[in-house]
């Protein structure tokens, strides 16, 4: 079953975008779409019948080489499945979607087929998606890894007569390199180090990882942290993360559907999946996890507050998305991996959905993507409105304080901002989480207000002929609105609210239930927030103290094989738990912050809407901070790109062609050519020259032997 | 004299008495007007003989007191020679007819060569040596003069036979030289002597004397150059004929004689050998470059190639002679599609000559400059086509003999090189409008073309499954 969940998109893809001319387009669009579809179907079952515990489905010999042995095989795990519903859950609807939302492209011609060619692409995405998540060696990864990377670049560019969109291909692949580079020296140290690329031999070998050190950049590491680190470099690339996150923004240029899919729901996230997977490896690499959060949260905030004065409507859903993807990663750093996971899936959702409603708007404006010619779509499109305000209401974490009622995001999101609280040694992660809660309220809601309320601004008659999209964009719609409602709250529990329940649904072993039941007791009667935060560490030492003795043994253990479960916490990781108990106030804050942003948001775009102006104006640096993405691509245009193209022109220039080609011209225009004139005239025609060569030659080779005194 | 000597030497014999039978026939029948048939009676029999010699037991045989030896070398060089004189042979009626030169002695004439060049191969004496190289060279020079009415066709005869007259007086002073001082004839009997002491100058002097004579034939520079002028005067069937089989038979000699001969002083030889590769493939690369005429270029083509076979067997090792067996093989292959191609150029019935007539020919024959392509490419050993694995397996076998230089001068000629030949193409895919070539091509022509083209990309596989017999070939040689 699990093969033909990986392989069906990819025959949908050969077919499809293959033998199009032969079915017709519309018969490779029905192929792709079902294909997926049943795939689909198969991962849903999957993941509902799934075996505890982890399973290798062996699907072909890969690689084999001396001791480099990556045979191709699938692994099933919970990780997996969860991954495996997410990728064709929206890959599927988002076929359909397509059916919709590419019918009239404007970017071609009458006569120009295109269809077959988006939907191939799509599914061949697909499969490169589902060959990440099912790799059981990092080898099979990094082809995955790569398979999505080939995808995105070429959806980023599907239009590719626009300049734009090729340069924003180029860009997402350029910059996908160098995280890709960090990976794969990740997967070359882990090689060198454990002489594997099975995650189940690395697993194991974790613990002797973080005993040992690591000759880089001619500096002895920690092998573990080093490992971590070069790993989560990749990570950083595919996921968008701050100082790798450049190409995010531009990938926009894709057509909506890509978006959602690619770069919203599924590619993005498999930086956070990677960090999930081999969370034995972080388990042990303390300071890469501090790493992870600093970055995480720093890209939540950066990516919120740029996201706060874009117009272009998918810009605004692309960086919520960088910023959402901090979330996750400040989630995995602090070891509350499944709270990660967690947050992946329900954003998954709200945020596909978000980027299909703004499809729909977009589709309905004619595509128009700038918000501050849009307005009052509210009665236009109600279908679109009803499930963006509810995308928008998961995003920005409206739920029942104190409870675990909400839609998807106010589970997830609160989870997060918990487990940062208590696991994040100093503050910054949480505070920078909780103000990032606070923007993302308000630019989402900025968002709907810009886009759904208000006056209609900008071209009358496109206002005039919006409408609603058909049905088949609006069915995908509503099954991920489901989704946004209901995810988290179903699954709040296996993912993060109880501890058995996530022991038992990752199929970790059950030692660890027990060290932070007792463990648990002393925290939870501290109600006073200032005295909890005093306690909360020396009281967390404590637990660790007590509980020193058996959990040496467990590890020991444990050295001999690798850890069960989808996902590892280290013994002495207690900060989900924490989380559980963490203050009230902390629970409550990122409500407060999103209520913060809302009021705000209102009262900027429906109360006095002339007031953004008037703060613009009031202060235009900030604006212009803010608006030009903190200068980040002007900064890497005069430090990387320009130094790039000097040293390649000088390269080329001085290199290339002055010392190469001038070498090889000279030597092909000048001096051949005389040889070739030399040999001619030898060549007289006159017998006793040919004979008188032959006698030269002859006393030439003698001489030689008899001089060479070889005798 | 034992009936034992005669089951050694049948094919030889059989091929003997056919000539003279033939001659015979043609003198007292209708002389020309039997030439066809005794041209397809010569390709019938010499292919019949191919046949028989590749499939019957490759054991190795002596006869006549060891004047003469029937081994897998032997066998492969016979094979290889056999094959290639038959195909030119086919491939060069519809030319002779045109042009009036359907002789009768034309087909005698190139099975006696074919007799002398067997009888090389299975040389194990310099007596014999002598006898099948000589006999061999006479049936040459009647063939390259063979239009006795033209200028250039006389003149190339008569420089081929001057200066083949000067290397075969090398050769025999190399030979009393060696005979001088060895005591014997035999190769056995001079490889014993080497055995025995150091080895005596007089020896080392016989011995060079005997490859300048040798490196003639096989046309390595400085003794090259006869074999422009005489590929460019001879008629083309002849130059194919030229290019191909006497080839094959001269190099196998070299071979026969470094290695069973003087085996044991591979030193003193190799160097020899090594110098005569490397002036042969820089000179076939550079001066090949100048040339308009095809068949001068393909003069050019065929030292330059020689230079690399002389390098597998410089390297002096049974890998040497297993890669230029091979090399040689491919080599001949290429020609006979080349040559077949060559033959058909004509415009307005009369043969041409210039490369530049090949303009555009892509435009009106794509089929045929397609193939064409293919084996200029392989001449100029462009992978995946197979005359890139010929000329990878001697500069393998140079490496592992740790002839580095001799290997890298091998590399950058075969850059060099590739020009000429890539010029073609050029020609026939870009070039310049001009008056278009006939498209007249026999049957026989552009099956050999064709064949030959589809020879040397699908031989990719397993180079034709020669590799194995190249290998028992060199095996037998070398021990």
């Amino acid at each position: 079953m699990e093969k033909i969940i990986l392989f069906a998109p990819l025959l949908g893809a050969v077919l499809g975008g293959f033998g199009w001319r032969m079915m017709g387009e519309r018969a490779a669009m029905m192929l792709t779409t079902g294909l997926l579809f049943l795939s689909c179907l198969l991962s849903w079952i999957a993941f509902l019948t799934l075996d505890p515990g982890t399973a290798h489905i062996p699907v072909l010999d890969f690689i084999s080489s001396g001791s480099l042995d990556a045979a191709w095989s699938i692994r099933m795990d919970r990780l997996t499945a969860i991954m495996m519903i997410v990728v064709t859950t929206v890959s599927a609807l988002v076929h359909l979607y397509s059916w919709g939302y590419m019918a009239h492209d404007h970017n071609w011609g009458q006569h120009e087929a295109y269809k077959a060619r988006f939907f191939a692409y799509l599914s061949f995405f697909t499969f490169a998606m589902l060959a990440l998540v099912t790799a059981d060696n990092l080898v099979q990864m990094f082809f995955g890894w790569e398979g999505v990377g080939v995808a995105s670049y070429l959806l980023i560019g599907f239009y590719y007569k626009k300049a734009s969109a090729n340069a924003a291909a180029i860009k997402a692949f350029v910059v996908n390199r160098v995280g890709d580079f960090g990976f794969l020296l990740g997967i070359g140290a882990l090689f060198f180090m454990v002489d594997s690329v099975h995650m189940d031999d690395i697993f194991a070998a974790a613990p002797m990882l973080a005993a040992t050190h690591l000759e880089f950049l001619g500096e002895s590491w920690n092998a573990a942290n080093v490992i971590a680190i070069l790993l989560f470099v990749g990570a950083m690339g595919k996921s968008a993360q701050l100082f790798l996150h450049t190409w995010l923004p531009d990938a926009m240029e894709g057509p909506t559907p890509v978006s959602a899919l690619i770069h919203a729901a599924t590619m993005v996230t498999a930086g956070v999946f990677l960090v999930c997977r081999m969370s034995p490896v972080f388990e042990y690499a303390p300071e890469a996890k501090t790493f992870v959060v600093y970055i995480g949260a720093a890209t939540a905030f950066f990516a919120a507050t740029v996201g706060l004065v874009q117009n272009d409507i998918k810009r605004v859903i692309a960086y919520s998305t960088c910023s959402q993807l901090g979330y996750m990663f400040v989630a995995a750093g602090v070891g509350v991996y499944s709270v990660a996971m967690f947050h992946l899936l329900t954003h998954a959702f709200f945020k596909a959905m978000l980027f299909l409603g703004a499809g729909s708007v977009i589709h309905a404006m004619h595509h128009e993507q700038d918000m501050r010619n849009y307005g009052n779509l509210r009665d236009k499109i109600p279908y679109t409105f009803w499930a963006m305000l509810l995308g928008t209401l998961a995003i920005t974490g409206v739920g029942i304080p104190l409870t675990s009622i909400g839609f998807a995001g106010f589970l997830s999101k609160d989870a997060i901002i918990e487990s940062a609280y208590a696991g994040a040694g100093n503050g910054f992660a949480f505070w920078a989480l909780v103000i990032a809660a606070g923007m993302t309220a308000f630019y989402s809601w900025r968002l709907m207000f810009m886009t759904f309320w208000g006056e209609a601004r900008g071209d009358k008659r496109t206002h005039e002929h919006a409408h609603e999209a058909p049905l088949n964009m609006l069915v995908p719609l509503g099954v991920l609105a489901l989704g946004a409602v209901f995810s988290g709250m179903l699954w709040y529990g296996s993912f993060f609210g109880d501890h058995d329940k996530v022991t038992r649904f990752f199929g970790m072993p059950q030692h660890h239930a027990e060290a932070s039941d007792a463990h648990g007791e002393t925290p939870a009667e501290d109600t006073h927030a200032e005295a909890d935060m005093a306690h909360a560490a020396p009281a967390a030492e404590h637990g660790v103290a007590e509980h020193a003795e058996p959990e040496h043994h467990a590890a020991a253990a444990l050295v001999a094989k690798a850890p069960q479960g989808a996902i590892f916490m280290a013994p002495d990781n207690h900060v989900m738990d924490d989380a559980h108990h963490a203050p009230q106030w902390v629970k409550a804050a990122p409500f407060l912050a999103m209520l913060t942003g809302l009021s705000i948001a209102w009262l900027f775009y429906i109360r006095v809407p002339q007031l953004p102006g008037q703060l613009a104006r009031a202060l235009p640096w900030a604006y212009r901070f803010l608006l030009n993405k903190w200068y980040f691509d002007e900064i890497y245009d005069i430090v990387f790109v320009r130094t790039a193209r000097n040293v390649g022109a000088f390269l080329w220039k001085m290199g290339d062609r002055a010392t190469i080609d001038g070498f090889i011209n000279g030597l092909s225009l000048s001096v051949v050519p005389w040889l070739t004139r030399f040999a001619g005239r030898i060549q007289s025609g006159y017998v006793y020259h040919y004979a008188f060569a032959m006698v030269i030659g002859i006393v030439f080779l003698m001489g030689w032997v008899v001089l060479s005194g070889r005798m | 004299m034992t009936s034992a000597d005669f089951s050694v030497i049948w094919p030889e014999l059989l091929l003997a008495l056919a000539a003279m039978v033939g001659l015979l026939v043609g003198v007292w029948t209708g002389k020309d007007r039997t030439t066809a048939t005794l041209l397809w009676g010569a390709v019938g029999l010499m292919v019949a003989l191919g046949v028989v010699l590749g499939f019957t037991s490759w054991e190795p045989r002596m006869a006549f007191g060891g004047l003469f030896v029937d081994d897998g070398f032997a066998r492969f060089a016979k094979v290889t020679v056999l094959f290639s004189a038959a195909a030119v042979l086919a491939m060069s009626v519809d030319y002779l007819k045109r042009r009036d030169l359907m002789r009768f002695e034309y087909p005698i004439l190139i099975v006696l060569a074919v007799v002398g060049m067997m009888m090389m191969v299975s040389a194990a004496d310099l007596m014999s040596l002598y006898l099948g190289l000589e006999l061999q060279s006479l049936a040459l020079y009647v063939v390259a003069a063979l239009r006795r009415d033209s200028l250039k066709s006389s003149e190339a005869g008569l420089k081929y036979f001057v200066l083949g007259a000067l290397s075969s007086g090398l050769l025999l002073y190399g030979a009393s030289l060696t005979y001088g001082f060895a005591g014997t004839t035999s190769f056995a009997g001079i490889l014993s002597v080497l055995d025995e002491g150091p080895m005596p100058i007089g020896l080392l002097f016989g011995l060079v004397f005997l490859i300048t004579g040798l490196a003639f034939k096989v046309s390595a520079v400085p003794f090259h150059m006869w074999t422009p002028d005489v590929y460019e005067g001879a008629p083309t069937p002849v130059t194919a004929f030229f290019a191909t089989a006497p080839k094959v038979a001269a190099i196998a000699l070299i071979a026969r004689l470094t290695f069973d001969g003087f085996g044991i002083a591979a030193d003193e030889w190799g160097q020899v050998i090594a110098f005569l590769a490397a002036a042969s493939v820089v000179l076939g690369a550079i001066a090949a470059i100048g040339q308009t005429n095809i068949k001068r270029l393909m003069a050019y083509s065929s030292i330059g190639h020689m230079g690399f076979a002389l390098m597998g067997l410089a390297a002096g090792n049974v890998f040497g002679v297993q890669a230029m067996l091979l090399y040689m093989a491919i080599y001949v292959g290429m020609n006979i599609g080349t040559f077949a191609f060559i033959l058909s150029m004509e415009r307005d019935g009369q043969p041409v000559t210039d490369i530049s007539s090949l303009n555009f020919y892509a435009r009106r024959q794509p089929l045929r400059a397609l193939a064409l392509l293919v084996l200029l490419f392989s001449l100029a050993g462009v992978p995946p086509m197979l005359g890139f694995f010929a000329k990878f397996g001697v500069l393998k076998a140079a490496v592992e003999a740790h002839l580095y230089w001799l290997a890298i001068i091998g590399v950058l000629s075969s850059v060099v090189g590739a020009f000429y030949y890539i010029r073609i193409v050029y020609y026939m895919y870009f070039g310049t409008e001009t008056e278009p070539l006939d498209r007249r091509m026999t049957a026989v022509q552009w099956g050999l073309l064709m064949a030959s083209a589809l020879v040397m990309v699908a031989g990719v596989v397993n180079l034709v499954g020669i590799e194995g017999a190249a290998q028992a070939a060199a095996a037998s040689l070398v021990r």
